[in-house]
């Protein structure tokens, strides 16, 4: 959701800004409070996770996460969030494309609608989708239980990310660039290839890296559509679920720290990317 | 399959998108490359969001109110709208309180690990539902030292209402905080040295000043994080233990329901649940800080 | 006196920016902060009003130390460059803000806000949002705020900064004519010399954090206590080895006592003055004379003639130069 706020961007330089101001007392009092808070809710409930998938050894580790059912829903999960990552890379791009650029009666409706997977519980996006594409879909399309049911859950749920990141990058685009590429002699194509598209790149892979993490995360949406089949249709987060109710939180633990894991590299990768698009914009 | 559904657009929606306005007039390769991205970009939303979407709602009211109202007035129904609603609540006012604080601290305030506090803020959004529940019941769950410790004063978090609580929490909890500083930052602090100036304390420059300043960011940020709440199943299938009548959420109802081959409820709650979001989106439409 | 500033030292992090500051502002009076930007001035201002804490030195406001006093308890007005309007509070609401905050009687605050607002000539304006103001009218808002809550001392960071130059110059006069009438002791911060001569009854010249001369406006341009505050105040130009106005060189034909010879390079008619460069010893300088001088002299590229400094005119040496 980091989309809708974008919030990485470095506040804008004002007069005295780099003012140093000692910490007072109503800064540690506030500082304090907010880490208790985040502490108790957020960052010792993590640590517990990563402490218990180790707590029988890096062995036990290891042979819960490659368990036949869970590699197999870790390497789908990837899989897919990387596909649908990059379906998004192309379809998200052209989307906002659509959306600064064209008119069309409408389009504001459209533009709405690009928050509704945001605005939409995974479950009832999961239900939806399932009575379109399942075994009684009116359009004769039975994704039910494939891995294909999946991979659409995953786009219904990620759909914003590129859209939203790319759009307000478009819009801000300088015009007058390409004018003056027109005005040098370059053909329609050229100037997006050579000016527009280089300009939204950093904003393309954000988008890309941001709905990677939440697909390999997804939970709600794929629970319907994939039927939960080991081996087949079974995501990482629905293998953690079952490993909960069987009461084996270990293993549950060791393939959440690898979703960890895998989430903070792509955001690190994300933060990268992020200054050095600041750098060269 | 996504692509198979787009090509499908491209012939069967090309009467529904036909109106070009052709304000700029282009070359005709021009016009033609636009027409087609254009088919392709409603297309794919018509057959990803629009058509689904459309479909359960056509669906719960093929037989008119009757069997909406009915569905979703079971005891059982009414039930989940309750606790969803005490647990959205609960997670909306401790959001709304930290997220305002934490983001005065990040914009106003410097202190040393500034960075990583705005890092662990935004967090949640790297963590898998599933993992967060995972995560409370590790820490709060019956047989840890905390929630041993909880439930020997009377207090049980896991499968219970302050555990789902905490989960809504979790999840939610960058968005108060996201919506907020941009415009904290952009506000700038100006306006509140001048209160200051003139005889306001911290207190009543907050109230009068600060707070009128970011309304309707706030406003923004409470109903995302309202929608997420009322919309959360992972987390809270995780911690709630999803005993029907005791820890049900719409949610869970939905999900219940559906594998119990109750479709019309399912339906009908998960209308409710859509509807609940357009209206969201529409919120969000008009409090959305312009550009 | 109103304002006593003593040996205040800030550092930004490593950077000093305020060093050994110690001002005087008479009660009553109208004080200019000068200099150019980064010298420390709007920072000498916000200490002044509790904006910013210095790391050493004290303040004292009306006798009373106010070091460690917070800003609302010191009362100050203070107006900031870019007016901080409360945009959500009409230019009533705005005004009667800090009545509000000490909680005077309703129609107290009422009486109070009008007389002001007819004061800045702004009672048209009373339920109109800041936004819907043009820029001298939030800056004058922004006064009858500060003025409202009957401050100690006035205190303007760079008031006409951000307003254009006409404005800018009918802003000034009309500052200047407030003061006289209200008598509150006010303080400007200000990087625009001319702006300090015509409105302020003292200035103090600022650079580098320190305090280079404090005088009356004629006396800082008259007799500048270095070369520093010499150029900063006017033109200067350089012969013999000293600084002189433009408008202090005498030029003749025949050589004088005292004088150099100089060759003409250039003559620029600016309409009633005339700009006179010239190569002295080998080095440029520039004269301002009257059209009526140029033309009895004939002053015309390549002309040979002689200058020195009018007699009586003040020069300083520059040593090392």
């Amino acid at each position: 959701m980091s989309v809708e706020t974008p919030s990485r961007t470095a506040p804008p330089p004002r007069a005295g800004a780099r003012r140093r101001r000692r910490v007072s007392g109503g800064t540690a009092l506030g500082l304090g409070s907010a880490v208790l808070y985040l502490s108790l809710i957020v960052l010792i409930p993590l640590a517990l996770v990563v402490v218990r998938s180790t707590d029988e050894g890096l062995g036990y580790f290891w042979k819960a996460v490659t368990t036949p059912d869970a590699w197999a829903a870790l390497t789908l999960t990837i899989g897919a969030s990387a596909v649908v990552a990059l379906v998004n890379l192309v379809l998200g791009t052209l989307i906002a494309w659509v959306l600064v650029r064209d008119r069309f009666p409408g389009k504001a409706i459209v533009d709405t609608l690009i928050d509704l997977p945001f605005a939409l519980p995974t479950i009832v996006a999961g239900l939806v989708l399932l009575a379109l594409y399942g075994p009684e879909s009116p359009l004769g399309v039975n994704l039910a239980y494939s891995r294909a049911g999946v991979g659409l859950a995953l786009l219904f749920v990620t759909l914003p990310f590129v859209v939203r990141t790319v759009q307000p990058v478009l819009i801000e685009l300088d015009k007058d660039m390409e004018q003056a590429a027109a005005s040098l002699g370059a053909s329609p194509f050229q100037t997006f290839r050579r000016i527009i598209l280089p300009n939204l790149v950093p904003a393309m892979l954000s988008g890309t890296a941001l709905a990677f993490t939440r697909a390999i995360s997804e939970f709600g949406s794929t629970v319907l559509i994939s039927g939960n089949l080991p081996f087949r249709t079974q995501v990482a987060a629905v293998n953690i679920f079952s490993q909960i109710e069987g009461d084996n939180t270990t293993g549950a633990a060791a393939i959440s720290t690898v979703l960890l894991v895998v989430a903070l590299v792509a955001l690190l990768a994300l933060d990268l990317l992020q200054r050095w698009g600041s750098r060269r914009g | 399959m996504a692509e198979s559904g787009t090509i499908d657009t491209s012939t069967v929606d090309t009467s529904t998108v036909d109106t070009s306005t052709g304000t700029t007039a282009q070359n005709g390769t021009r016009g033609v490359s636009r027409y087609v991205l254009r088919v392709i970009a409603v297309g794919y939303l018509f057959f990803l969001l629009v058509l689904p979407v459309a479909l359960i709602v056509w669906r719960t009211f093929g037989d008119g109110l009757g069997p909406f109202v009915e569905a979703l007035t079971s005891s059982s129904a009414l039930h989940a709208f309750q606790v969803t609603l005490v647990v959205a609540l609960w997670a909306v006012a401790l959001n709304t309180v930290f997220g305002v604080g934490a983001a005065l601290l990040l914009v106003r305030h410097d202190f040393p690990g500034k960075r990583l506090l705005g890092a662990f803020v935004d967090l949640p959004m790297a963590v898998s539902p599933v993992v967060v529940g995972l995560a409370l019941i590790l820490l709060y769950g019956r047989f840890s030292p905390v929630g041993g410790l909880l439930e020997s004063w009377g207090l049980q978090i896991i499968f219970s209402t302050p555990g789902m609580v905490l989960a809504t929490v979790f999840v939610a909890l960058p968005l108060v905080v996201r919506s907020v500083v941009p415009v904290l930052e952009e506000l700038g602090d100006e306006q509140e040295q001048a209160a200051h100036t003139l005889g306001a304390s911290r207190f009543q420059t907050f109230l009068r000043i600060t707070l009128p300043g970011i309304r309707s960011a706030l406003a923004y940020g409470v109903v995302l994080c309202l929608a997420r709440s009322l919309g959360e199943y992972g987390a809270v299938a995780v911690v709630s233990g999803r005993l029907v009548d005791q820890t049900q959420t719409l949610t869970l109802f939905v999900e219940e329901r559906f594998q119990n081959f109750d479709q019309p409820a399912a339906f009908a709650a998960a209308t409710a649940l859509a509807l609940l979001a357009v209206v969201t989106l529409l919120l969000t439409r008009l409090l959305r800080p312009k550009d | 006196m109103a304002i006593e500033v003593r040996d205040v030292n800030k550092s930004f992090g490593t950077t000093p920016v305020l060093r050994d500051v110690s001002v005087d502002v008479a009660s009553g009076s109208l004080t200019a902060l000068l200099g150019p930007s980064g010298g420390g001035k709007s920072t000498l201002l916000r200490v002044i009003a509790g904006l910013e804490h210095p790391d050493t030195g004290t303040v004292r406001i009306s006798g009373v130390d106010a070091t460690r006093l917070s800003p609302q308890r010191r009362n100050v007005g203070f107006v900031f460059q870019h007016y901080a309007a409360f945009k959500h509070m009409t230019v009533f609401r705005n005004v009667a803000f800090g009545l509000e905050i000490r909680k005077r009687p309703k129609d107290e605050i009422r009486r109070r806000v009008m007389e002001l607002l007819e004061l800045v000539h702004l009672e048209r304006m009373a339920d109109r949002y800041p936004s819907q103001l043009s820029g001298g009218q939030r800056q004058r808002m922004a006064l009858a705020r500060a003025l409202a809550v009957e401050p100690e001392v006035l205190l303007l960071d760079e008031p006409f900064g951000a307003l254009d130059a006409q404005v800018r110059k009918e802003l000034r006069t009309w500052l200047r004519r407030l003061h006289d009438e209200v008598h509150v002791t006010t303080v400007f911060v200000t990087h625009d010399q001319e702006e300090a001569i015509e409105v302020a009854d003292t200035v103090v010249v600022l650079a580098d954090g320190a305090v280079e001369q404090v005088g009356s406006p004629s006396d800082v341009y008259d007799n500048p206590a270095n070369p520093f505050v010499m150029r900063f105040l006017g033109p200067v130009t350089e012969i013999g080895g000293s600084l002189v106005r433009p408008h202090d060189i005498e030029i003749s034909t025949e050589p004088r006592p005292g004088g150099d010879e100089a060759s003409v390079t250039r003559v620029v008619r600016l309409g009633f003055e005339v700009r006179v460069e010239l190569l002295v010893d080998g080095r440029e300088a520039w004269a301002q004379v009257t059209r009526g001088t140029a033309e009895q002299l004939a002053l015309a590229p390549g002309a040979t003639v002689h200058v020195r400094p009018t007699p009586g005119a003040r020069s300083l040496a520059l040593t090392g130069a």
